[in-house]
């Protein structure tokens, strides 16, 4: 197989990926609503490919503060994930869960695992999407979570595609409840484990 | 006051007083502001990993720290800046999640920084000033006119290095 770079990738593979992002949001989706006990819907997610420069814009600045969940993947294909939420979001999420306010400027070391597994339970229903669709194992590695500005959490995402090239590819999912909530799913697979997707896919 | 110039992710440019140049959210990435004392001429730059000369798909200059430099160098020189005047300030490089994959990509805001003090030393371009590593995300101003570098950061108090 030759070599795989993201600008040259088809849009037969655009559109898997999507598909990828659809139904694993989807399932995020149920789980959240489970999870909180109320409904929540969400809307198509876009499937983007972005210049680095562009990232902080789409996402309403790079000074916006943002919660990123970011973890490892292990198991046939490896690589990470990150799921980005805006804080204002995830404040919503948490007082729901923890069934109080949630306020001031940081989060308390209670809100803050809250949050984590808010973060670790959509990340994990996008993963299993993949992995079912694809057949393929993957295992989650212990998430990490970081609040702080957009473009400073994204650099470590951008800083893995930049040794590949020098776009990244952002999967943007609308959840709503009563409010609109912005998740964005960063999926960064190894160079070699783009191959096994594509070919797992049926793609390669 | 004069306009304020943007640089975004793996991007670079130059600044002439009184206007000021700007990058925001660094996190891992380096930013690298240079400056002429006498001309007031400077130029910042937003570099994303190390070393060009480890990746394949490099022709992307203002990613890479050592490369990036260089060209910000020539940049500001070809503006008007004296090469032979030329001082650096930097920040930027940090760890912006406890756990980083385990590849190469561990600690590279600390290999960001590592390269960037390389290629100025290089270069023969003292640091004056640098505000980089730890865990938090910086936005940088810097003003050719005084060579203040200004840092925000989230629930930290703006400062001037």
């Amino acid at each position: 197989m030759g070599e795989i770079t993201l600008e040259k990738m088809s849009d037969e593979y655009f559109d898997v990926l999507k598909e990828i992002g659809n139904i694993g949001a989807g399932n995020a989706t149920t789980a959240l609503a489970q999870m909180m006990q109320c409904k929540v819907d969400m809307a198509v997610p876009q499937v983007k490919l972005l210049e680095f420069k562009e990232l902080g814009e789409i996402m309403g600045g790079e000074e916006l503060i943002m919660a990123g969940i970011y973890l490892g993947i292990e198991g046939d294909i490896t690589g990470s994930i990150m799921f980005l939420l805006e804080k204002q979001a995830a404040r919503h999420l948490v007082s729901k869960l923890m069934g109080m306010a949630s306020e001031g400027e940081e989060f308390t070391e209670m809100e803050f695992s809250a949050l984590k597994e808010v973060a670790n339970i959509i990340t994990g229903a996008y993963l299993n999407s993949l992995s079912s669709l694809t057949n393929l194992c993957i295992y989650p590695s212990v998430p990490d979570l970081c609040v702080d500005m957009a473009g400073a959490i994204l650099s470590v995402p951008a800083i893995e595609f930049g040794a590949l090239g020098d776009k990244m590819l952002l999967i943007q999912t609308q959840f709503f409840d009563e409010m609109i909530l912005d998740g964005y799913f960063i999926l960064i697979p190894d160079l070699e484990s783009y191959g096994k997707i594509l070919s797992a896919l049926g793609l390669g | 006051m004069g306009n304020m110039i943007k640089v975004g992710m793996a991007d670079l440019n130059v600044c002439v007083s009184p206007d000021s140049i700007t990058t925001l959210g660094l996190g891992s990435c380096v930013g690298i502001a240079l400056r002429d004392p006498v001309t007031k001429i400077g130029g910042l730059a937003h570099v994303m990993l190390p070393d060009s000369t480890t990746i394949r798909n490099n022709t992307n200059i203002p990613k890479f720290a050592d490369t990036g430099i260089e060209e910000l160098v020539r940049q500001v020189v070809a503006k008007g800046a004296n090469r032979g005047r030329l001082v650096a300030k930097i920040a930027g490089g940090a760890q912006m999640f406890a756990f980083q994959s385990k590849n190469e990509m561990v600690r590279v805001g600390e290999r960001n920084v590592e390269a960037t003090k390389k290629k100025l030393a290089q270069l023969k371009i003292p640091i004056l000033a640098e505000d980089t590593g730890k865990n938090y995300g910086r936005t940088v101003i810097f003003y050719p006119e005084t060579g203040d570098f200004v840092i925000r950061a989230v629930g930290k108090q703006e400062y001037s290095i």
